[in-house]
């Protein structure tokens, strides 16, 4: 809706509030503020709150009344959106989005339109929840949390986790690739992925306190030992905020890793992206960032430990028990270094000849996501490479939005479903399910109709998904 | 011990033995002639060498026996008398003995059969040999050949095959035929040349000639079918300059041996002290059929005194009389390549022969004595190529053997154990039980030992279905008849395949379930692994077995990780094990449907799972995407379609094929052959008869 006069203004969607809390530690009138986990923004008067937290208890609480099991999970105003979500019994997640706006000016006075219909309510409850998924990576659930530390502790976890992860919401770019949360893979043929595996086993071998390990390689995984879940968690943390954060120093050429100095140290470039920064400082502090994992069931506490050789990363966790010392670090960083270094280079080489083969250098001519609810694979020519904070979609807000309805039409049937849609100037976005699979197509073509749209995304299919079931 | 008593030739074996003891002693009844059966006594403590248990006895030798042993045919003479009270033959291979008597013309110096014992040739004089036929229906008198050279004398004779003949002169060769029936000797061909001493290799047919005043030059002598060729003759460097010109090499220090079908000459240099040397060595000198005799290993010794040789399955054993112990050398291992020659140290520890016992001869019934241990090392030994033994004191013929099952515990790199285990013959199941051994407590092996191991055996394994390849590929496009060389690979015991690993070592392995199910996977990873970098097709029943053990420790997505990335390779028995997964774990489905898309060969399956499913439009679909919806069974997918219990689908589908019938036959009713009466009757009920589709006329 790029508007033709020039004092038109776009408002993108903000995040207006943010707050937890558990209706069952404040049952009785006056004591409504204990029923407050967290609120942000914390400077919003008490009252205030107060009457925030309560109106959405009520609104939840009065559809149930209609929907026992699936109470509202939004609620839609002029100025805003309101996304619910109850990731455990009576801990409720609320976020406020602000509509889009659009200023204009009339009279030399501005106006507001809030644009009540852009934001899709999958893609901001999806966020939601990765809130939470993203929390309790790092701090357990909710729950253990007050037992072990009581609402206070409850309240500081909170307090400590959200203040920060709330400024990295860029609530202006989510789309549907935040609704998949999946998982990129990174093409490999058998042999060198089985050298990856006989790695890992040798490696979890070696150091025989690692309990899980998964590696990646460009930003995408090759290999997980946690589960599908905890997994997904896990690579997002690590695709959008850990490497991102380091990537700059790499690319700056600071803090070279080719460390000779030590003596009977094999060269090779691999270095701690969790835990100690300086192997020879004794005095370097070996901590990691602790997660949780398989919290359904056996509940597990794990130290994280990063550690990245050229384009690839292995993620070693270790029981939270067993605190990881210097020494260990000393001899995983000798053992684990010069082998993920060959390593490397050796994807880096087979990864090379591959594309050679299958002629894949060529620039995709097609903008498609595809999304596999089996195994999340993802895989988006829409998008950019991520930045620390964002992926940037390449084509137009609007066209993203129509991915976004189709998906929802998608998630609301269990059949095979084919959508096709022509959307301005010239595009035209093709849907389409099937089994597990979801396939997202936009094409750009003059003067097309609907059967040679059909007929170019069969051979996008064709030759892009050709070795898996994909019903045409 | 060995060649220590020096005999004019080798094959003057106990007769002239000075050691032991001699005639008398022991061994009663020996003489009964009934063979003493000798049994192995108990296992020894890690000796890897032994004497086989089912020895050659023969009458020892006494002043009135003279005994004679024969390399080529590897047999003992025992002649009594001159010949005149009995010649009794035995040999390893062949059981039964052969007995004869002779003319008793004098002291015989040698006496061998010809390959097949055809022909019997006794040297009794040094000038000529005599001959006897033991040809049935020829003439069985004994004919005599003198050497042509004029004052030689005849050092020894060997058989080249059935009917030819080498003697040996101390002034040359003279290669001879036999003519038996006509009881005469044809000359083919000789050669001049001073000869010091010779020796004779029978598996290559080449005899070896000292030549020169120190002896110390070689002349070897390659014979095959009537044709005699001289090779290239060569140098034995002599461990220090002699001082004075007289014979140093001597016969003793030198044997003949096939090393992995290579011919050697091995050459016992004895330590010097003049040279700085450690100790004694084992030179060997490789012998081509064509080319220069070269210099090629060095085998260290570490110790001096007394030494003798033999060549057991392809290694080479060294005896040391003053230890009584035994050093094995394998010239295929690793060793310290100095440029032209390897030296190589002893694979394992010296140990010795395993006790043998003798047991006492005679019948049970009169004596029931403890059997004799057999003095091992004794002096009286004499050590004969390849692997023979012979007491002469006690009258026995042994050939040695090399234990497998004690290398495994005194070789404990895994690596270097198993490139040793897979130059042997009979190592398969040794080498099955050190896998066994190294995937299970207490001596479990690390994963990079095991992948080593798996490594070693799957190149052995491929280097022969490459082999078997190339000669399948050669037979099939006819090019077999023009390469008469050409022969089937021989599958040895190295070869240990898919099969052997799964049988033996692999299904055992995760059947025990005792070690953490990481360490079973990540064993099978590896093997799969290692197989993958071989190139070699993995079986499906190696995958069967990944997927069994990840199934039980609900390893769900570490299989769908596995399929992902094709490690398992697609097949049809795979995606139907993958289908009886889907219960347990729901993505097992589209796991198995993508793999039978992949199949290309497997659309039959595709429709049918779909229509297990009641998935019937996407069958359809699927089927249409293929080109083979006009050959489908209209029956098969109505009664899928009304099994779906949805009417709009039933109808969907009842349509499309009354639009085949349309098609194909200008007619939209189905014919009494495609069995649809009931999906007929069932449509009108539902859809009442007018919606049935008209015939469409024109």
């Amino acid at each position: 809706a790029a508007g033709g006069a020039g004092q038109e203004k776009q408002l993108a969607p903000t995040l207006l509030s943010f707050f937890i809390y558990n209706p069952k530690l404040g049952p009785k009138e006056g004591e409504e503020e204990k029923k407050i986990l967290f609120y942000h923004p914390n400077e919003v008067e008490k009252n205030e709150k107060i009457r925030n937290v309560g109106l959405c208890e009520a609104i939840v609480q009065f559809t149930r009344t209609f929907s026992p099991t699936k109470p509202a999970k939004s609620l839609h105003t002029q100025k805003n959106r309101q996304f619910f979500h109850e990731p455990e019994e009576n801990f409720w997640m609320v976020m406020v989005v602000r509509n889009p706006i659009i200023e204009k000016h009339k009279d030399g006075k501005p106006v507001y339109e809030y644009q009540e219909e852009e934001l899709l309510d999958k893609v901001y409850s999806s966020v939601l929840q990765q809130c939470y998924s993203m929390y309790k990576l790092f701090n357990g659930t909710f729950l253990k949390a007050m037992e072990d530390g009581g609402v206070k502790g409850l309240k500081e976890r909170l307090e400590k986790f959200f203040h920060r992860y709330l400024q990295t919401l860029h609530l202006q770019s989510c789309d549907l690739l935040d609704v998949f949360c999946g998982i990129s893979f990174f093409p490999l043929d058998k042999m060198t992925y089985l050298k990856i595996q006989s790695f890992i086993n040798r490696m979890e071998e070696s150091l025989n306190i690692v309990k899980y390990t998964a590696f990646l390689y460009n930003d995408q995984l090759i290999w997980s030992g946690l589960e599908q879940d905890d997994m997904r968690i896990l690579y997002k943390y690590l695709t959008t905020s850990l490497f991102p954060r380091h990537m700059e120093p790499e690319l700056a050429g600071r803090d070279s890793p080719i460390r000779a100095e030590m003596p009977g140290n094999l060269q090779h470039y691999g270095r701690f992206l969790t835990g100690p920064l300086n192997l020879n400082d004794p005095e370097t502090k070996c901590r990691f960032p602790k997660i949780f994992v398989n919290t359904d069931d056996t509940y597990e506490e794990l130290h994280l430990i990063v550690y990245k050789a050229m384009s690839a990363a292995v993620c070693f966790m270790i029981d939270a028990s067993i605190p990881p010392t210097l020494e260990f670090c000393r001899k995983l960083d000798s053992i684990v270094g010069p082998q993920l270094t060959v390593l490397a280079s050796d994807i880096c080489e087979q990864y090379n000849i591959n594309k050679r083969i299958s002629g894949a250098e060529k620039e995709p001519q097609f903008k498609f996501i595809y999304f596999n609810h089996m195994n999340l694979a993802e895989k988006s020519t829409i998008h950019m490479r991520k930045t620390p904070s964002v992926s940037l979609a390449s084509v137009h807000p609007d066209l993203m939005k129509i991915l976004g309805d189709i998906n929802s039409d998608f998630s609301r049937v269990d059949e095979d479903e084919e959508i096709i849609v022509k959307a301005m100037s010239d595009y035209w976005v093709v849907g389409k399910k099937s089994d597990q699979r979801e396939l997202y197509v936009i094409l750009n073509q003059k003067n097309v109709n609907l059967i040679e749209v059909n007929e170019e995304v069969k051979k996008l299919c064709a030759t892009q998904f050709n070795n898996i079931f994909f019903l045409d | 011990m060995s060649r220590d008593p020096p005999g004019p030739a080798e094959e003057e074996a106990p007769g002239a033995a000075g050691g032991g003891g001699g005639g008398g002693g022991g061994g009663g009844g020996g003489g009964s002639g009934g063979e003493g059966r000798a049994r192995p006594a108990g296992e020894g403590g890690g000796c890897y060498l032994a004497l086989c248990a089912r020895p050659v006895h023969f009458e020892k030798a006494n002043p009135v026996n003279c005994v004679f042993f024969d390399e080529a045919n590897k047999q003992v003479f025992a002649v009594r008398s001159g010949g005149a009270t009995g010649v009794v033959v035995k040999g390893l291979e062949d059981r039964n003995p052969i007995s004869f008597r002779m003319e008793d013309k004098g002291e015989v110096k040698c006496i061998k059969f010809s390959l097949g014992n055809k022909i019997l040739a006794v040297q009794r004089t040094l000038k000529s040999v005599d001959f006897l036929n033991f040809i049935p229906d020829s003439p069985q008198v004994e004919y005599t050949q003198e050497c042509k050279t004029k004052n030689a004398n005849i050092l020894g004779f060997c058989w080249t095959s059935s009917t030819e003949i080498v003697f040996i002169t101390d002034q040359g060769i003279e290669f001879y035929q036999v003519l038996p029936e006509k009881r005469s000797l044809k000359l083919l061909k000789n050669q001049s040349i001073n000869v010091n001493w010779y020796m004779y290799c029978p598996e290559s047919s080449v005899i070896l000639l000292s030549t020169t005043v120190l002896g110390n030059v070689l002349q070897p002598f390659y014979f095959k079918s009537g044709t005699m060729a001289k090779l290239s003759k060569f140098e034995i460097e002599l461990p220090a300059a002699p001082k004075s010109s007289k014979l140093s090499l001597s016969e003793r220090d030198i044997a003949m041996a096939t090393i992995y079908g290579q011919l050697y000459v091995l050459y016992l240099r004895h330590h010097s002290r003049t040279s700085n040397s450690t100790g004694a060595e084992v030179v060997l000198y490789h012998l081509p059929r064509e080319g220069s005799c070269k210099k090629t290993h060095i085998l260290k010794l570490n110790r001096t005194g007394k030494f003798a040789l033999n060549v057991v399955d392809n290694l080479v054993v060294v005896h040391h009389q003053d230890t009584e112990t035994s050093v094995i050398f394998d010239i295929k291992l690793r060793g310290e390549f100095d440029g032209s020659t390897t030296i190589h140290q002893f694979v394992l520890p010296p140990r010795s022969i395993q006790p043998y016992q003798i047991p006492v001869a005679g019948p049970a019934s009169v004596t029931s004595q403890a059997p004799v241990p057999c003095k091992l090392y004794s002096s009286s030994w004499i050590v004969f190529q390849p692997d023979i033994i012979i007491s002469a004191s006690e009258g026995y013929l042994w050939s040695l053997q090399v234990k497998l099952e004690p290398v495994v515990n005194l070789l404990l790199d895994k690596g270097k154990l198993m490139d040793f285990l897979l130059q042997r013959k009979e190592c398969k199941m040794v080498i099955l039980s050190v896998c066994s051994q190294m995937l299970s407590e207490p001596e479990r092996g690390s994963l990079s030992v095991i992948a080593t191991v798996f490594d070693k055996l799957n190149h052995e394994y491929k280097k022969y279905l490459e082999a078997e390849q190339s000669y399948t590929m050669v037979v099939e496009t006819g090019l077999s008849r023009s390469n008469p060389l050409l022969k089937r690979p021989v599958r040895t015991q190295a070869v240990i395949d898919q099969s052997d690993m799964y049988t033996h070592v692999l299904s055992v392995f995760t059947e025990k379930k005792e070690a953490p199910h990481k360490f079973t996977i990540a064993v099978l990873m590896e093997y799969i692994r290692s197989l993958n970098q071989f190139q070699i097709a993995v079986q499906h029943y190696l995958y069967e077995l990944v997927i069994k053990t990840l199934v039980q420790h609900n390893l769900f997505y570490m299989l769908h990780q596995f399929l992902q990335y094709h490690v398992l390779s697609d097949s049809k028995p795979l995606a139907c094990l993958l289908l009886s997964l889907e219960s347990i774990y729901p993505p097992a489905h589209q796991l198995s449907l993508d793999m039978l898309k992949r199949l290309s060969t497997a659309n039959d399956e595709i429709v049918e799972v779909l229509l297990s499913k009641h998935q019937v439009l996407a069958a359809l679909r699927f089927i249409r995407g293929i080109g083979g919806h006009d050959s489908i069974s209209a029956r098969k997918f109505l009664d899928a379609a009304k099994q779906a219990e949805d009417d709009m689908l039933f109808y969907t589908i009842f349509r499309f094929f009354e639009q085949r019938n349309q098609r194909l036959r200008g007619n939209p009713s189905f014919t009494p052959g495609e069995h649809c009466e009931e999906h007929v009757t069932f449509f009108k009920q539902v859809f009442g008869e007018q919606a049935l589709m008209k015939p469409t006329t024109f």
